[in-house]
């Protein structure tokens, strides 16, 4: 739906004032990052689990892992599935019920980029071909927003990903058994969303709520670990040029290397 | 300074029309010294203005146009009236009245009830709040007899014809009176249905050919074929 | 003795399979369809073809069959959700259970409304929204048949029925998708295109304004190649605009000409 601007008109022009001579609000500069923290393996009734915390922006995700039937024209292959909760207790904004457009899109927006650079060894995730797989359940939980859910989402999805294992198995007469220990999740890629916004002609990254709500359009840019570009998604009514868009990208895969090594070098 | 059209062509939303200082008319906006068309239509220059006369564009409510609607509901001290826009309009039971309402005396169904037209004047509209209609002068008021024709408000003038040319032509052959409605609502009476069918297809002819020239006589000439091969 | 006729096994109804073909693209850059790398599949475009809708718009691209229709500006229901300042844009992209191999249940899928939602954010920068304070304009966007690219031609026939319905835009928006198949680079991905290929990046394009307003990528592409597909999707684009152009031309022209034959 439209959103309606709801951030004083003086505001809005001191903050497009700022960026047009390179500054931001919060004494950013145009390419710079909020602070990120990163706490993992919180919740230890999940398989694998993360919090970010991008400025204010607060994610968590939980995974869990289960078994059950592959789809049938990838037979040898687990299951993933992203859902996201944009949880009341998050923000003024956010109503109770089933996800809206803004959840569904984040949600999907998390999983092209994970599902695109097969950041996980889904062949490596089936039990019996044709009949028994591990499913992948990725829950994003939204608990803070104050601007940029996609980039700090992707980051707790990949850094959950990452601290989640497998309980080790042995099939015996058709049946599974569950054995002592644990296997790390079978990760092969480490993909990072980058996400701009364009305010006043001038591309700034990693907007935060004040600046999503006088941007006209952000573009995010999910790079996997060879620098190449696995996802896109423009949202927002306004437009960007073909210039812009080139751009972006090139400024991408330098941020997307910084925020890798947060999370994967931890 | 250029302009990149010929006189009356058609153009679609997006055309580049000119470049330089020229205004921007009805129907184009300026973007950075370049003039765009934004609806469907024939262009023209006239005065350092370009316009677009467009050949389908919805009813936009103007202070003073005479315009026919329907009730669609009566409320409690007024009547929503469709007068085929954007927006719904309102008529006042005040307006009728010519005295405050009295809800113990005044019923207001029995004034005007759903579906029925009229003709009524807009004397009051702005972005805040939905046009607002008058029935007090002579020739409005309720609708009792004849039937109307929707065409596309922007081919008002064209069925009017220069100074009144066209239309003039259409009630002498076919002996109608016509009503116009500047909201694309045409009410049409005449001695038989049969008259009125006639105005009705001339009045379609126009809005079908509104962008070819040479229309009055065609439709001068459709008119009476029609009378002669009855 | 005599032989029992063997009984052709018969195939489940469900989950039958296309056999996925080992190349898309032949040694001669020649795809499985015919065309040449950078040919768009045919596009047939009809405008004003629904009676009740203030505007329509109905087109062909391939195998893709996609129905438009626009109504407004009228007042927006519910009434809580009129803004003060401009019209209030909602779109409907929703798909045919019919449309595809396999039977799509009716209610609207994920994909339905993440879709919806670029859709819509793809044509409003083209409408003057500040115009009609307290209205709506809605588009629904039907997909018959579906065989890849259908969020792009949905938007090439919803910006069309805009125009048909008289609202006033800043330019038509034509859209196309780009892409890596089979290592070449792509455009106008059918649906086996995109499943079996290596990147699908659908595009929406204002020409004038050189603005795009729908950019998706889905894939694997290196910085390198994602330009070139982008310039690509760009040439698509304004291909299409060309067609729209016509398309939309075409209600009108037909009478000038048989109006002037006479």
């Amino acid at each position: 739906m439209t959103p309606s601007i709801t951030i004083a008109k003086v505001k809005q022009r001191r903050i497009a004032e700022l960026i047009s001579h390179g500054k931001r609000l919060d004494e950013r500069g145009l390419n710079d990052y909020r602070e990120v923290q990163l706490e993992v393996g919180i919740i230890e009734r999940a398989e694998g689990s993360a919090r970010v915390r991008l400025g204010k922006t607060e994610v968590m995700v939980g995974i869990k892992i289960e078994i059950g039937t592959p789809f049938p024209d990838v037979p040898n292959e687990g299951v993933l599935t992203v859902n996201t909760e944009l949880v009341p207790l998050a923000s003024p904004k956010f109503e109770p019920g089933p996800p809206d457009e803004n959840a569904i899109e984040l949600a999907r927006v998390v999983d092209r980029g994970i599902r695109e650079s097969k950041a996980i060894s889904m062949e490596k995730l089936c039990i019996t071909p044709g009949k028994k797989v591990f499913i992948v359940f990725v829950d994003v939980y939204v608990l803070n927003h104050d601007g940029n859910l996609i980039d700090a989402s992707a980051m707790a999805a990949l850094a959950a990903l990452l601290n989640t294992k497998i309980f080790n198995y042995e099939i015996k007469d058709d049946e599974i058994e569950i054995k002592l220990g644990y296997t790390q999740l079978p990760m092969a890629d480490y993909p990072i969303a980058v996400t701009f916004a364009k305010i006043n002609g001038k591309l700034v990254v990693d907007p935060w709520l004040v600046e999503e709500q006088v941007m006209d359009v952000r573009l995010t840019m999910t790079i996997d670990k060879d620098g190449k570009i696995c996802a896109m998604q423009k949202g927002g009514y306004g437009y960007f040029s073909m210039e812009q868009v080139l751009e972006a990208a090139k400024i991408a895969q330098q941020k997307a290397e910084e925020l890798r090594k947060i999370v994967v070098g931890e | 300074m250029s302009t990149y059209f010929e006189k009356r062509q058609l153009v679609v939303p997006g055309d580049l029309l000119a470049e330089g200082k020229y205004r921007a008319g009805d129907n184009t906006y300026k973007d950075d010294e370049k003039i765009y068309a934004t609806r469907i239509g024939m262009v023209s220059l006239e005065d350092q203005t370009i316009h677009v006369v467009a050949l389908k564009a919805f009813y936009v409510p103007s202070v003073g146009d005479t315009v026919i609607g329907r009730i669609v509901e009566v409320g409690i001290s007024a009547w929503i009236v469709d007068i085929s826009a954007p927006y719904p309009a309102l008529l006042r039971a005040s307006d009728v009245l010519d005295r405050p309402f009295n809800p113990r005396k005044d019923e207001l169904p029995a004034i005007f009830d759903v579906n029925d037209l009229i003709i009524a004047k807009l004397v009051a509209y702005d972005r805040t709040r939905d046009p607002l209609l008058t029935v007090r002068e002579p020739g409005l008021g309720k609708i009792t007899r004849g039937q109307t024709v929707e065409v596309t408000p922007t081919k008002i003038p064209r069925v009017i014809g220069r100074k009144g040319s066209m239309i003039s032509i259409i009630k002498e052959e076919t002996g109608c009176q016509i009503t116009i409605g500047q909201n694309g609502l045409i009410l049409i009476s005449g001695k038989t249905p049969e008259d009125e069918r006639l105005a009705v297809m001339a009045i379609r002819k126009i809005e079908q050919e509104s962008h070819t020239s040479g229309l009055t006589d065609r439709v001068t000439e459709m008119i009476r074929k029609e009378k002669a091969g009855v | 003795m005599f032989k029992i006729p063997k009984r052709k096994t018969e195939k489940k109804r469900l989950g039958i399979l296309q056999k996925k073909p080992e190349k898309l693209i032949d040694k001669n850059n020649v795809r499985l369809d015919g065309r040449k790398l950078d040919e768009l599949r045919s596009v047939k475009i009809g405008v004003g073809i629904l009676a009740n809708a203030d505007g329509s718009a109905y087109i062909e691209q391939g195998k893709n069959k996609i129905l438009a229709a626009v109504y407004g500006p009228k007042e927006v229901h519910p009434r809580h959700l009129a803004l003060p300042d401009r019209t209030v844009l909602r779109c409907r992209y929703h798909m045919a259970p019919f449309s595809v191999q396999e039977r799509k249940s009716p209610a609207p899928s994920r994909r339905e409304i993440e879709l919806s939602k670029v859709i819509r954010e793809a044509i409003e920068p083209s409408i003057f929204v500040e115009y009609y304070p307290r209205t709506s304009i809605d588009v629904f966007i039907e997909v018959l048949q579906a065989d890849g690219g259908t969020r792009c031609a949905g938007i090439t026939v919803a910006s069309l029925a805009l125009a048909d319905a008289g609202i006033p835009m800043r330019d038509l928006v034509a859209a196309c998708a780009a892409g890596k198949v089979d290592g070449h680079l792509v455009l106008d991905l059918n649906d086996l295109e995109d499943k079996g290929g290596e990147a699908d990046l659908p595009l929406a394009l204002m020409s004038n304004l050189n603005a795009i307003t729908l950019l998706q990528m889905d894939g694997d592409l290196t910085v390198n190649e994602f330009e070139q597909v982008l310039n690509l999707a760009v040439k698509g684009c304004k291909e299409i605009y060309t067609v729209q152009k016509d398309a939309l031309k075409a209600k009108y022209v037909a009478v000038k000409e048989a109006v002037e034959e006479e």
